[in-house]
C-alpha cells in the first residue's frame, strides 16, 4: 500500500500520533522523576539553612546529608506575622517531622509564591511608612524562623572551672544591681554575659536562621540569614538567585559576598533597628554595611531591600515577650 | 549545499564520513561560517565551565535529534516537517532538563534557563532541516557530532578570553592573582594596578571575539572569503 505523504489526512494523523506519543513520553518522564527533583529542592533548602548558621560544623554539609541532619540542628521552627508575633500553632519542635503540605509548618512556607503574590505588588506601589502599613495589613505573608543548635568548641576543664566561678560572681553582681535598682543597662549587660557563659557551659549554641526573599535584576533573589543567640549579630549568610547575570549579579551566591555580613549587627547601641546596607564599594555610610557587587547594582539593591524589609520583622519579634523569652532561655 | 546523500554499504568511517566530522570544525563551522547559534555564543560564554556544559548539552541534543529525525525522514509529511523537528527537539530538551534536575541538580542549576534555550538554538534546527532530513541515521549522527564539536570550540574559545580578561580566572581558578580592596591587598598583576575589563563580561564583547575568530579563519583560508 502506498501512502500519500502529502495528503491532508496523512498529515493530520501523523501530527495527532506524534503529539500523543511525545505527550505521553514527557508526562511519564516528568511524573517518574518528580519525587527525585522535589527531594533535591527540599534538601537544598535544608542545606542552605544549615549553611546560614555560620558554624564550622554545618558549613560543609552536602545536599544529601542536609536532608538527614536537618532534624539534628534545627530544634524548633515557627512562623511569625509582620508584627513579629508567633502565629498560633506554628511552633514546632524537631520531633514533628517536616510536612511540606501543612500550613503550620515553617519549612513548608513558600516564600517565592508569597513574594510574587503579596509582597511584590506592595513594594512596587508603596515606599517608606506606607509600605510598612500595607505590609502590616497583609496577613497572607508569613515569616518563618528556624531555631538551630550547634555544638560549641569544647573548652578545657580548667577553663570551664574558671567560667563557673565567673558565673557565680556575675550572678552576685546582678542580684546586687537589682536590689539597689542600679541603672538598667548595667543589669542588662550583666545578664547578657551570664547568658553567654551558661551557653558556653552547656556546650550547645543557639542560632536563628531567617529566610529572605526579594528580587534582583532579572528574577528572584533569596537567602538565609543566620543570627547569633543574641538575636542581633549576623553569624552567617547565604544567598542564591534564579537568573542573575553570571559574573556580575550572580556573584551574590559566592562566599566572598555573603561572608561580609558575618559579625555585622542589625541593631545600634541604643537597640534601634539598623539594617545592614549593601553599598557601592568605597561609599562611606555610618551604619553597618557590606560592599555590593560592581556591575551588579540592581542585584545588590535587591539584596539590600529584602534584608531591610524582612529582618525588621524579626527584630520586632526579639523585642516582644515571646522573642525575649527565647533569647534568655538556654 | 555540500551535503549529498551518502551512498549505501560504505565503511563506518569512510573518507566522506570523516569529513562530516572534521569539516564543521573549521571550513563549515556552524557558528563562524554558517552563522548559526550566534545567540548562545554571546550569552553563555562568560564562564568557561558554563560554556563547556552548554556545548555538551547541545552536542547530545544535536546527535540524538539528528538520528531521530533521520529515522523518521521517510514518514514526516513535508507540510509540517519544521513543526515535527521542533517537537522532537523540544521533547529532547525537556527530557534532558528533567533528567539533569533529578540526577545532577547542581549542573542544572548552573545552566538554569540555558537548557531551555537549546530548543531555540538555530544550529539544531538548521542541521535537522539541512542534513538529517535527507541522510541516513549514521551519517546524521556524525554530522551532529561534528557540528556539536564545532559549536563547542567557538564557545570555549570565546569563553576563554572573556573569563580570562573579564574575571581574571579560568574555570574559576585565579590566573592574574587576586584582587583586594586596595592595591596593597592585591596579589599578582592586580598589585601593579591591573584591572579586569568589565566589558568582557557583557555580551557585545563576544561579537568582537567571534568577529576576530572569523577574520583569522578566513584570512588563513581565502576560499572561505565571499567575493563582492
Amino acid at each position: 500500500m502506498v501512502i500519500n505523504k502529502d495528503s491532508n489526512a496523512y498529515t493530520v494523523i501523523f501530527a495527532t500520533a506524534m503529539v500523543v506519543i511525545v505527550g505521553g513520553l514527557l508526562a511519564f518522564v516528568s511524573t517518574s522523576l518528580k519525587p527525585l527533583q522535589e527531594d533535591n529542592v527540599r534538601n537544598e533548602k535544608k542545606q542552605l539553612i544549615l549553611k546560614a548558621i555560620g558554624s564550622e560544623e554545618t558549613k560543609s554539609i552536602t545536599r544529601e546529608d542536609a536532608g538527614k541532619q536537618f532534624k539534628k540542628y534545627v530544634v524548633e521552627r515557627l512562623i511569625l506575622d509582620y508584627e513579629g508575633n508567633i502565629i498560633e500553632g506554628t511552633r514546632l519542635t524537631n520531633e514533628t517531622p517536616v510536612d511540606i503540605k501543612s500550613a503550620k509548618d515553617a519549612f513548608a512556607v513558600d516564600l517565592k509564591k508569597e513574594y510574587k503574590k503579596f509582597v511584590q505588588p506592595l513594594t512596587n506601589k508603596y515606599t517608606g511608612s506606607d509600605l510598612v502599613d500595607e505590609l502590616t495589613k497583609e496577613k497572607n505573608i508569613h515569616y518563618p524562623l528556624f531555631i538551630c543548635e550547634v555544638n560549641q568548641r569544647f573548652m578545657e576543664e580548667l577553663a570551664l572551672d574558671g567560667l563557673k566561678l565567673k558565673l557565680i560572681d556575675i550572678k552576685e553582681k546582678l542580684q546586687e544591681a537589682n536590689e539597689n535598682n542600679m541603672d538598667t543597662s548595667l543589669s542588662l549587660a550583666l545578664s547578657d554575659t551570664m547568658f553567654r557563659i551558661e551557653e558556653e557551659l552547656k556546650g550547645r549554641k543557639k542560632h536563628y536562621v531567617i529566610p529572605v526573599m526579594g528580587k534582583g535584576l532579572w528574577a528572584g533573589v533569596w537567602g538565609y540569614i543566620g543570627l547569633e543567640s543574641d538575636g542581633r549579630t549576623i553569624s552567617g549568610a547565604v544567598f542564591d538567585h534564579k537568573s542573575e547575570t553570571p559574573g556580575l549579579g550572580a556573584e551574590i551566591s559566592k562566599d566572598f559576598f555573603s561572608d561580609q555580613f558575618i559579625e555585622k549587627t542589625i541593631v545600634d547601641e541604643t537597640g534601634n533597628y539598623t539594617p545592614v546596607k549593601v553599598v557601592k564599594p568605597g561609599t562611606g555610610v555610618t551604619q553597618p554595611y557590606v560592599d555590593g557587587i560592581s556591575g551588579g547594582t540592581f542585584t545588590s539593591v535587591g539584596v539590600d531591600e529584602m534584608m531591610n524589609r524582612t529582618l525588621s520583622v524579626y527584630h520586632k519579634f526579639f523585642q516582644n515577650e515571646s522573642g525575649k523569652e527565647l533569647l534568655t532561655k538556654i | 549545499m555540500s551535503e549529498v546523500a551518502v551512498k549505501e554499504k560504505e565503511p563506518l568511517f569512510s573518507k566522506k564520513n570523516k569529513k562530516l566530522i572534521t569539516d564543521p570544525l573549521n571550513d563549515t563551522n556552524p557558528v563562524t561560517i554558517q552563522v548559526l547559534g550566534i545567540c548562545s555564543a554571546l550569552a553563555v560564554t562568560v564562564k568557561m565551565d558554563a560554556a563547556l556544559v552548554m556545548s555538551m548539552a547541545v552536542l547530545a541534543v544535536l546527535i540524538v535529534g539528528n538520528v531521530i529525525v533521520s529515522l523518521m525522514r521517510n514518514l514526516i509529511p513535508g507540510k509540517i516537517r519544521i513543526i515535527v523537528q521542533l517537537v522532537v527537539v523540544a521533547a529532547l530538551v525537556i527530557i534532558v532538563d528533567q533528567v539533569l534536575k533529578a540526577f545532577v541538580y547542581d549542573v542544572s542549576k548552573q545552566l538554569s534557563v540555558f537548557v531551555g534555550l537549546i530548543i531555540t538554538n538555530c544550529i539544531i534546527m538548521g542541521r535537522l532541516e539541512a542534513f538529517a532530513l535527507a541522510n541516513k541515521p549514521w551519517a546524521s549522527a556524525l554530522d551532529g557530532l561534528g557540528n556539536g564539536i564545532g559549536y563547542g570550540i567557538i564557545l570555549v574559545v570565546v569563553a576563554f578570553f572573556k573569563e580570562l580578561f573579564g574575571s581574571g580566572t579560568l574555570l574559576g581558578f585565579e590566573i592574574f592573582g587576586s584582587q583586594g580592596k586596595t592595591l596593597a591587598d592585591s596579589t599578582g598583576l592586580y598589585s601593579m594596578g591591573y584591572e579586569n575589563n568589565g566589558m568582557m563580561l557583557l555580551p557585545p564583547s563576544s561579537l568582537v571575539l567571534v568577529a576576530i575568530y572569523i577574520w583569522i579563519q578566513k584570512s588563513r583560508n581565502p576560499s572561505l572569503q565571499e567575493g563582492h
